[in-house]
């Protein structure tokens, strides 16, 4: 071990030890853009503000059970975290402060504990390993999500971090870190799931002096807050990651590309990288090594098509984000004209795992065409929406909503599941035994994408589903390609016809012709897509359409009139 | 949000002062990376609108041209050209929040604001606008005011929120 790191290394083994084993006790308050949403601010500043504890107070990320938020946990001195869910700052002076003056849980709010030893009083209280939401996890992207305060490095070393770094760093150069990521099998978790060793071999040969890194957190997938999650709840597992992939690609240069307004990822990634330069892991000769790295935060204005690689780059160098003519490709010709490599945060956020554990051990996670974890966004209308971490391919669409999300809302059925993001349409009972992996859920109209899953019940009308979906493609058409700019913006009109039983006969074969000219005729897959919404809601619901367009009503009553938002903002 | 100089409800600095915290904004970049873009950004994030004078400044400190520069703040939806209100609410209407009921909440907004559309109320005191992902899908469905997310909202509790900033005037 380098002598830097085993400094970094020994200081922060003892700040954990005392947070954790200290004489005082330790309350962690889940903070992440959705606990945010659930108050969980408000609890942080009730229990450090007015209950006067003895305590360390910390905001911890997000464990991804946003179901469960605000959620907080208290552990005494070396005790076992005992959860309590949906803590609001109402509540916290009774529960968080009696706990801590008793000494004893709060046997009838407790949610779950973790630990070696059950706490008194809690038998009837099921281990958070044991939730069915936590169960099924294997989490290795998000593993200390929850479990560290994401501004500080020390709690992220303790735990292991920066190992696989320094190890990379020590014991092997860059074809090995290169050769261990393309025998993990690893793909690209962006979407088009593409070998993410394969993409950084095409760059590590190339003799360029300035080489680039892009991680992409557009993330501008309704839907989906995996990405975001990761970089506001441990950011230090991305950059880690980051650092990996300039070091396996003899890069010089890393960008982080991340939307503005996301507060929390944008604060926590500023501070991962201000702490990383201050401890030696960024910058001049990282960790003693002679290699040399550095990483900056790029924000993007409001712009979908900005998650596009190409159309990413421009945002980075100023510019319209609006897709560029390939070739050159990236690895030839990327950021500035230099070669760049663009990879999203998730599939560098496994970078660390795999090279601390070697490749075998990623690829005994998930299944032979697709190794690793899926990092799932389960969002609409089920009990226990969240951020799960399943190995890829080990349950199925169903399994996942009736076990894990608990099944949907008020009892009802579930009648459609839309995944991939919003170039995706819904997807309809023949679906729902589909495996969740790349290839099996591409073998239905949907794409497990960035791993987004919106669940939609009985209720939901395919037309009016669809109608927002494409709204949405209207309204983010960058509008280079014009069969885009118009397709999208007459699919809208279509749509809305029809959901207002004012369809017209050649309405269905109109958006059929108008798709194919999209697809033919646009630079970037967000107008190649753009008709597949469409497609997708035929072939499982054309029976909404038809009760819409023969019988003149919406098969559920949610299209009614004026029932649909639709932006004002267009792009000039 | 209230910082006097830059709520539409107040009275309209002068073209020299909105200049001056142009520059001020521009300059206070602290990234290795200055672009057309960032710097759009910067000043936004100070002002929370871009008046004509911030579109000049940009172009001078990025040497770059009126025209380039109003080709980019036109194309990204976060940059507004007119002062907000005091307050800012977003509503997402991404497609979590659409199934789980954004659209009454929506309506109960408009309906609370006596607008219709994204923009200002009469006075000019608050804003609306609309979203296409806030990010916290799973509390769907969100809005958030003054960049603050709240999620689980229903058309109740907006018209509750809604009533304490006007309350708040």
């Amino acid at each position: 071990m380098s002598v830097a790191f085993s400094e970094l290394r020994q200081k922060a083994d003892a700040e954990w030890l005392s947070l954790t084993a200290g004489d005082k006790p330790w309350v962690r308050v889940g903070l992440g853009t959705s606990g945010e949403a659930a108050g969980a601010e408000e609890a942080f500043h009730a229990i450090t503000e007015s209950l006067g504890l003895d305590a360390n107070v910390t905001l911890v990320g997000s464990m991804g059970l946003c179901y469960a938020e605000p959620l907080i946990d208290v552990q005494l001195p070396g005790g076992a975290r005992v959860f309590y869910a949906n803590l609001g700052a109402d509540e916290v002076a009774d529960v968080v402060g009696g706990h801590i003056k008793s000494g004893r849980a709060n046997a009838d709010r407790a949610f779950a504990w973790h630990g070696d030893e059950r706490p008194e009083g809690l038998g009837a209280v099921t281990r958070l390993s044991e939730l069915p939401t936590v169960r099924v996890q294997t989490r290795l992207a998000t593993k200390l999500a929850g479990d560290i305060d994401p501004r500080d490095l020390s709690q992220y070393i303790a735990n292991g971090g920066y190992s696989a770094l320094e190890k990379a760093l020590e014991d092997m150069d860059p074809a090995g870190v290169l050769d261990e990521v393309k025998n993990s099998g690893l793909r690209g978790r962006g979407g088009a799931a593409f070998p993410t060793g394969v993409k950084w071999g095409f760059l590590a040969p190339n003799p360029e002096p300035v080489k680039y890194i892009l991680c992409n957190c557009e993330e501008g997938d309704p839907g989906a807050f995996n990405d975001k999650g990761i970089l506001e709840s441990c950011p230090h597992t991305l950059l880690e990651g980051l650092i990996l992939a300039g070091y396996a690609t003899n890069s010089s240069n890393g960008f982080i590309f991340i939307r503005q307004g996301h507060t929390l990822p944008i604060e926590n990634s500023r501070k991962a990288v201000q702490d990383a330069y201050a401890a030696g892991l960024l910058g001049q000769n990282i960790l003693g090594s002679d290699f040399s790295y550095d990483v900056e935060i790029a924000l993007t204005g409001d712009s979908y098509v900005a998650g596009e690689e190409t159309a990413l780059m421009e945002a980075i160098e100023g510019k319209r984000s609006m897709p560029r003519y390939r070739p050159p490709f990236p690895a030839a010709a990327g950021l500035w004209g230099k070669p760049s490599n663009i990879n999203n945060v998730k599939t560098l956020a496994y970078a660390p795992t795999i090279i601390q554990n070697g490749a075998d051990a990623f690829k005994s996670v998930g299944i032979e065409s697709t190794s690793g974890t899926a990092i799932l966004c389960i969002t609409g209308a089920v009990n226990r929406p969240g951020m799960y971490e399943i190995p890829m391919g080990s349950l199925t669409v169903r399994e996942v909503v009736e076990d894990v999300a608990g099944g949907i809302k008020d009892g009802k059925n579930m009648k459609l599941f839309q995944a991939g993001g919003p170039l995706f349409g819904p997807i309809g009972e023949e679906g729902f035994d589909s495996p969740i992996d790349f290839d099996s859920i591409a073998k239905t109209t949907g794409s497990l994408g960035s791993g987004g899953l919106i669940i939609g019940d009985e209720d939901v009308c395919a037309v009016n589903l669809t109608r927002n979906l494409m709204a949405f493609n209207q309204f983010e058409s960058c509008g280079k390609c014009f069969p885009c700019r118009l397709g999208m913006t007459h699919m809208v009109e279509t749509l809305e016809r029809i959901s207002q039983n004012v369809g017209r006969e050649d309405d269905l074969a109109l958006m059929e012709r108008m798709g194919a000219s999209m697809r033919m005729g646009s630079l970037c897959g967000h107008g190649q897509l753009g008709y597949n919404p469409v497609a997708s809601a035929l072939k499982y619901f054309e029976a909404d359409f038809r009760s819409h367009m023969d019988d003149k009503k919406c098969p559920t009553g949610a299209c009614g009139e004026g029932q649909m938002v639709t932006p004002s903002r267009t792009r000039p | 949000m209230s910082d006097g100089i830059t709520s539409a409800s107040d009275e309209s600095p002068s073209s020299d002062e909105l200049r001056d915290r142009s520059r001020k904004a521009l300059q206070s970049q602290r990234q290795p990376t200055v672009t057309v873009l960032s710097s759009l950004l910067a000043v936004q994030d100070d002002l929370h609108y871009i008046p004509d004078e911030a579109i000049e400044e940009t172009a001078t400190h990025v040497k770059s041209t009126i025209n380039d520069v109003w080709s980019v703040a036109s194309f990204y939806t976060n940059f507004r050209f007119t002062p907000p209100g005091d307050h800012t609410i977003d509503v997402c209407w991404g497609p979590s929040c659409h199934l789980n009921g954004a659209q009454d909440v929506m309506n109960r907004i408009h309906s609370e604001l006596g607008i219709t559309e994204e923009g200002e109320t009469a006075d000019g005191k608050l804003t609306l606008r609309y979203s296409t992902c806030l990010g916290a899908c799973a509390l769907a469905p969100v809005i958030a005011v003054d960049h603050h997310m709240k999620g689980r909202i229903s058309p109740d509790s907006a018209a509750a929120v809604v009533g304490k900033l006007k309350d708040a005037q």
